[in-house]
């Protein structure tokens, strides 16, 4: 019954949604006469979505076994955590929490929405709903999360194992939410385009949702690069696959599109160029879906994968963004120029930001898609590592050498000559600093090199636009960017230093056997077995030992049942200065009483997520400045405070 | 400058970044996109020794063997026609057993040793490397022969 309801409900928000968006039409016409119904279609499909989407909860909460999906994904004995995780770790329930956040968020916007006219605002949900309309299509036609199973079975097939962890619950639809911003930003700028009202008001409307993309894009691809590192026992954090690089991609276009949307929000200039890069944001979140959900790349991380429903994204993902890019085509003509400003200037630092992410962007985007191109002409061909670590660091570093700079600069125009000390300092620490990390280790490579080396006066840089500011009355904002851009800093500290001074040994040890790595001492204390929920384990207890100090080790390696499957649970040792890794494997056949046990120390490692978060929360404390300010402040407040 | 030249310079250096971004791209891929082979495609390629490759096919029956450090160890991969021993050292994936399929990262020696850095095999029962979907019928056919002799 409760099934029958959510589709139900399904069915009346995807009429909502056609409801909008032929309102929308009608405006465009100059009639007119449909509009009224837009904004009451876009309260009642938000408020559908909703319920359908909490009856799916419910049904798992339940572990209503006659709902094929409950049946295939969840298990009568899962903790309870997991059965409403249950919800969205499946592709059909993900992609009804999608449309569920963003018709939710168009209802938002209808209700909240107070800084564009009264026409942009119809037209841009009248481009949520042409959104939403696909994506309707795609859940009731091609993966209906309500379909019943007959007869009912009696336990359910149970859930990736791998899934049946609390951080990883939450990381998709984090991601998701971070798409979903992307799209609503995309709405804005259609629907601006069509109006012709590409400026500051249209800016600030676009902005929140901007930021609140960026802030789950950067939570979602921190939290699952440490997944990734823990729970696949590898070592590594990033691994360049496919699907990584779908949550990178959109994150590249949503952090140039950040800064660009700051820019036109309070210097009104770059306007197309920010429409531009909503498209190419959106596109990218599409590209994403597309990618995880296809299975068209080989990935470490490939669940979920179902080719036929890939092409359907691949369908809905061509149709809005060329239809888009010919809106941009016809209509950009009639955006009237921006604000001119000087080249050295903030407006200049933030075109360069731009341009150096995009340039990361297409190169990734290439790389990702390279070998899909030449499997069509007949070769077979994968693009890994290597490639991507060359093509984009040296972009990357020379993001930093510009932010080192870009935020002390003046709008509109300014003089390098002004800051002839601070320039000469940032050369000196850089020079410094790379000479005492080449005397340190001589074979280091010289991404790694240059990393620290210009991680460390941008950790000393990003505080400065904060000088000579009154500290209490300076705008939230300004915290924000001050806090991401260090965050940068101590992250790409973190990832040079792990990439360039890692130390690992492999080895096969008999209990009471003794390995080295990085002066640690790591004895194999003992191996046994370990019954979990679902699952049965060989734990290893290392010892280990540096200095006076030590401490216990347990990695695992599991065997999983409902369904069948091993994970090896790497145990970590956290320090200050680094992390301590280490994994142990299944004997090999002959058993001569020995375990193969792989150790890493990896220096700074923590820092890349300390980073990240630190990131995320920079975004934070803007949008909740943005928010929340006081409205008195907002016509005193001065042209500078992006 | 005027504002229309602007939005032209603009125009221009965008133009610019993104033809440098497919540069970029073009020399790294040439220098580091790796192509897959199997036994014998690799045999008639002529790869020179240190280039990245990937290679993919059957580990062969009996042929694992484990040196005596217990992390290293070598093995055959075949296909239909040809063999290519491998070696590899650390840990193997959980489902890399003799008589089922592995995809290998690695580069040639130049004694002809295959030197894999990293192997894939399976996931799970229901994930199979792409790059194997399409060759395991071919192989596993060739498998059965060798553990009927």
């Amino acid at each position: 019954m409760i099934a029958e309801a959510g589709l139900a409900a399904l069915w009346l928000a995807a009429a909502m949604a056609v409801l909008q968006l032929v309102g929308g039409l009608t405006l465009l016409r100059g009639g007119g006469q449909l509009t009224p119904l837009i904004k009451p279609a876009a309260y009642v499909q938000g408020a559908l979505c909703a319920f359908a989407f909490f009856s799916l909860m419910w049904l798992f909460y339940i572990t209503d076994l006659s709902v094929l999906l409950v049946a295939s994904n969840s298990h009568i004995d899962k903790p309870l955590i997991f059965k409403l995780a249950g919800t969205w770790g499946n592709h059909e329930g993900s992609m009804l929490l999608w449309v569920a956040v963003m018709s939710v968020s168009g209802a938002a916007i209808a209700l909240f929405e107070k800084r564009i006219d009264a026409k942009t605002l119809q037209a841009t949900l009248a481009v949520q709903g042409f959104i939403a309309i696909g994506f309707f299509a795609f859940l009731l036609f091609a993966s209906n999360p309500f379909e019943r199973l007959l007869p009912a079975p009696l336990e359910g097939a149970g859930l990736n194992p791998l899934l049946q962890d609390v951080g990883l619950a939450f990381h998709p639809p984090t991601l998701y939410f971070g798409y979903v911003g992307l799209s609503i930003a995309f709405s804005f700028a259609v629907g601006a385009l069509l109006t012709n009202q590409v400026g500051p008001a249209f800016a600030r409307a676009m902005r929140p949702w901007v930021l609140a993309a960026w802030i789950f894009l950067t939570i979602g691809i921190t939290a699952g690069s440490y997944w990734a590192y823990y729970e696949l026992g590898w070592g590594g954090w990033w691994f360049w696959d496919p699907v990584e690089n779908a949550s990178l991609m959109p994150w590249l276009a949503a952090t140039a599109l950040l800064h660009s949307v700051s820019e036109l929000a309070t210097r009104n200039a770059l306007r197309a160029w920010t429409i531009m890069l909503a498209l190419v944001a959106f596109a990218m979140s599409m590209a994403g879906t597309f990618l995880v959900r296809s299975g068209i790349l080989t990935s470490v991380h490939a669940f979920a994968v179902d080719p036929q429903r890939g092409s359907f994204i691949l369908a809905l993902m061509l149709i809005y963004t060329s239809l888009a890019f010919v809106i941009f085509a016809l209509r950009i003509g009639s955006v009237k120029q921006g604000e001119p400003f000087n080249l050295v200037s903030r407006e200049g630092g933030i075109v360069a930001n731009n341009i150096f992410l995009s340039v990361i962007l297409a190169v990734v985007l290439i790389g990702t898609l390279y070998p899909l191109a030449a499997e069509a002409m007949g070769d077979k061909i994968s693009v890994g590592p290597p490639y991507f670590n060359k093509a984009t660091a040296p972009i990357a570093l020379l993001i930093m050498v510009g932010l080192l700079i870009g935020p002390l600069l003046r709008w509109r125009r300014d003089d390098l000559g002004r800051l002839k000390y601070w320039l000469v300092g940032f050369g000196i620490v850089i020079v410094a600093a790379t000479i005492v990390v080449g005397q340190l280790a001589p074979d280091v490579g010289i991404f790694p090199m240059l990393g620290i080396a210009l991680a460390i006066p941008l950790a000393v840089a990003a505080w400065l636009p904060l000088r000579g500011r009154k500290l209490l009355r300076t705008p939230l904002p300004i915290y924000g960017m001050v806090i991401a851009h260090f965050g940068l800093a101590v992250s790409v500290f973190g990832m040079s230093a792990e990439s360039g001074f890692s130390k690992e040994t492999l080895t096969a040890l008999a209990p009471g056997e003794v390995a080295e790595i990085a002066g640690w001492q790591v004895k194999l204390d003992d191996v046994r077995p370990v019954v979990g929920d679902n699952w049965v384990a060989t734990e290893g207890t290392l010892i280990a030992s540096r200095g006076s100090n030590t401490f216990v080790l347990r990695p695992q390696s599991r065997q999983f049942f409902k369904p069948e499957m091993e994970t090896s649970e790497a145990a970590l040792l956290t320090r200050w200065n680094g992390q301590l890794y280490g994994v142990i494997a299944q004997p090999d056949q002959e058993g001569d009483g020995r375990w193969q046990v792989r150790l890493w120390w990896k220096p700074f490692v923590t820092f890349i997520w300390y980073g990240g978060g630190l990131i995320a929360l920079g975004g934070l404390i803007a949008l909740f400045g943005r928010m929340f300010r006081r409205p008195k402040k907002a016509t005193t407040r001065k042209w500078g405070d992006a | 400058m005027k504002p229309k030249h602007q939005r032209l310079l603009l125009a221009v250096i965008a133009v610019i970044a993104l033809v440098g971004a497919g540069l970029i791209a073009a020399a790294a891929l040439r220098e580091e996109a790796s192509y897959f082979y199997t036994p014998t495609t690799l045999a008639k390629a002529n790869v020179a020794p240190g280039k990245a490759i990937r290679l993919g096919g059957m580990v062969q029956n009996g042929s694992i063997v484990r040196a005596a450090d217990g992390v290293s160890i070598t093995f055959i991969v075949q296909d239909k026609d040809q063999t290519q021993k491998v070696a590899y050292r650390g840990i193997t994936p959980d489902l890399f057993v003799e008589g089922s399929g592995v995809v290998a990262d690695g580069r040639l020696r130049p004694d002809g040793v295959f030197v894999a850095e990293g192997l894939l095999a399976k996931h799970d029962e229901n994930y199979v490397p792409k790059e194997l979907a399409e060759i395991d019928m071919a192989a596993a056919e060739h498998t059965k022969d060798t553990l009927s002799k």
